[in-house]
């Protein structure tokens, strides 16, 4: 049943990405720029799209081939790595970056959830501050933190950080709150300890909702970790950096750019569908093991 | 059924008032066991005196409901004075709003008294609570969708940190004694209310309380469940030396199970009546056909409607009669479960 359903998720990835290849070169069917082939012969035929679309010019918009022909050109002229190779690598670069935001950033709303729901006045206290941590706009706070962590790896696993938690505490504390006043009841009557109450009730039947708020996490974090690298100073590697770099190169290869937005896009979800295969696992022998 | 059990059951023909069933010869547990749980209750005062297993002295309850302007107090108990002998099954009746499940709370610390006194083997409530002198089913079974049936029962187990093989084997036998040995590998998800509501008594009863608190457990449960569960209980009750304490609104059930049949009047919530039902004490499908049986049921019926000061109370079912006559019937072929 696991297995089915996670393939399941993983065929509607598929579909999805082919619809978005179809309406991609669709637009530019019917308003790109003119489609130049070579047949057999090496006679060149272009085809005059019937319309004329800035967005779907190639500048704006290249041809998805483009994009896969680049992957496999190299990264820079008189360089033998492929943009595809380089892509993988900074892929994982930020990857590494996301996942250790992630956990800290889980672990972090865990114990923030779990020290409110003990505590309403810590609740009244600072939930209003960890609402409002998310107001200020991540781009301004970015070079603060890389400021004080210095520039590296800290620094942006912060900002990652920064963006996991939030959703998570607010999560955890609805589920740590949510469990059934009658279990409240029965462990009360064995003169359960909080502790116990806590990882033999609260945290069991928080579950579900954590892992909704984990799977917006994990896309999260990985924002997290482009915006970090991306942060002036912020890193030398990694897709944050690979994006600003290529954006400043658009002119010349928009594929490049094209390349590091699809493979930003193909971690997230990566990402996604790991925390949602956790998920299944976590939770099988449930009898609602998916909630959203 | 009850008899295909290995062990026989120590008889206990007595009354209610017999000497504490709660000894070293109640032989059906096993020794490591019993031994961990004698050192878990090693901070009682010892083996449980001849003194009532619970008494009740002058209890009040007020609710108090703050509104936008005032606050209201609800009065929902008054001047409860009860006392239940060790050993015995008590049912609480009366029609919604009596406050029975709030008398069944308070001696369970579960909620605070407003005034009088509430003592369990001679504790206060709240001691007797953290010496897990209790064990609690409600009307839903509140079973964990995450565990199995056998991790189910052993949580209470796992609370006082039981060792891991102890509490196997102590959920096993209990789940043996509710006749679900071989359903402790499911989720409580895939057993029918029934069977979920046995699993709820075999984990109260994994501590080996000496008190057993029923709030309506049987209350969801169509007719003929509900008869074969009553006759499970008291099958369950003369092989445990628990004292039951069991809300219900179903008089049949009542005055089926309980040596006293205590019957509540409304707003507020007053014992008006307490009704000895001395039927003998081994009960079976044929008890329900005694005469005596049925004199009970109509003496309890006619105290309820008393306690509603007036007829056509709440609680008086007309059909009630016929449907467990057809029920009773079902049940004796083997259906139900």
């Amino acid at each position: 049943m696991t297995g089915r359903s996670v393939g399941r998720q993983a065929l509607t990835v598929v579909l999805f990405l082919v619809a978005v290849l179809v309406i991609w070169e669709g637009v530019k069917l019917l308003g790109g720029d003119p489609w130049r082939f070579q047949d057999a012969s090496g006679q060149e035929i272009v085809y005059q799209p019937p319309f004329e679309w800035e967005v779907a010019g190639d500048r704006a918009l290249p041809h998805v081939w483009t994009i896969w022909n680049a992957l496999a050109a190299p990264v820079q002229r008189q360089q033998t790595e492929s943009l595809g190779a380089f892509l993988v690598g900074a892929a994982l670069y930020t990857g590494r970056e996301a996942v250790l935001g992630f956990i800290a950033g889980a672990v972090l709303g865990v114990i923030l959830a779990a020290l409110f729901v003990h505590s309403k006045l810590a609740e009244r206290a600072f939930v209003p501050y960890v609402v409002a941590s998310q107001t200020i706009p991540i781009l301004a706070l970015a070079p603060l933190i890389a400021f004080a962590f210095g520039n590296g790896v800290v620094g942006i696993v912060i900002v990652a950080t920064y963006l996991t938690f939030f959703p998570v505490t607010i999560a955890a504390l609805r589920g740590l709150s949510a469990s059934d006043p009658r279990a409240m009841e029965l462990m009360r009557a064995c003169a359960a300890s909080k502790w116990a109450i806590f990882w033999k009730l609260r945290f069991p039947s928080s579950l579900p909702y954590l892992f909704s708020a984990l799977k917006i996490a994990a896309t999260a974090s990985i924002v997290g970790a482009i915006v970090g690298e991306g942060n002036p100073g912020g890193s030398q590697f990694g897709l944050g950096r690979s994006i600003l770099n290529f954006n400043e190169q658009y002119g010349s290869g928009p594929e490049k750019l094209w390349a590091a937005i699809l493979a930003a896009s193909l971690l997230g979800i990566v990402f996604f569908l790991a925390v949602r295969l956790v998920e299944h696992v976590v939770l099988r022998g449930r009898p609602k093991a998916d909630v959203g | 059924m009850s008899d295909r059990e290995a062990p026989k059951p120590p008889t206990t023909t007595d009354g209610p008032t017999a000497a504490p069933r709660r000894t070293s010869d109640t032989v059906v547990f096993t020794g490591s066991i019993k031994d961990f749980l004698a050192q878990e209750a090693a901070g009682d005062a010892g083996p449980p005196t001849a003194g009532p297993m619970v008494e009740l002295t002058g209890v009040r309850k007020v609710f108090e409901t703050t509104g936008r302007n005032a606050t209201t107090q609800v009065e929902a108990l008054r001047d409860i004075d009860l006392s239940v002998a060790s050993g015995e099954f008590i049912s609480l009746i009366g029609p919604s709003g009596c406050g029975k499940s709030t008398l069944l709370r308070i001696v369970g610390d579960l909620t605070s008294v407003s005034g009088g006194t509430v003592t369990v083997r001679g504790k206060p409530a709240r001691q007797a609570r953290l010496d897990r002198d209790y064990g609690m089913v409600f009307q839903a079974p509140v079973l964990f969708d995450w565990r199995s049936v056998q991790k189910n029962v052993e949580l209470p187990l796992e609370i006082t940190g039981m060792s891991k093989d102890q509490r196997a084997a102590r959920a096993r036998e209990m789940l043996a004694l509710v006749e679900l040995q071989d359903f402790g590998g499911h989720h409580p998800w895939q057993l029918s209310g029934g069977m979920q509501q046995r699993a709820a008594i075999a984990r109260a009863l994994a501590l080996d309380p000496a008190l057993l608190l029923m709030d309506e457990p049987f209350g969801a449960l169509d007719e003929m469940t509900r008869e074969r569960m009553n006759l499970e209980l008291l099958r369950i009750w003369d092989r445990t030396a628990t004292t039951v304490i069991f809300v219900t609104h179903s008089i049949p059930e009542a005055v089926f199970l309980s040596n006293r049949v205590v019957v509540m009047s409304p707003r507020p919530g007053r014992i008006t009546t307490i009704v000895p039902i001395d039927l003998p004490r081994q009960r079976d499908v044929e008890t329900r056909e005694m005469d005596r049986y049925f004199e009970l049921v109509t003496e309890v019926r006619e105290a309820l409607r008393a306690g509603e000061g007036g007829p056509g109370g709440g609680q008086d079912r007309p059909g009630a009669g016929a449907t467990g006559d057809a029920a009773r019937r079902v049940a004796a072929e083997g259906i139900g479960g």
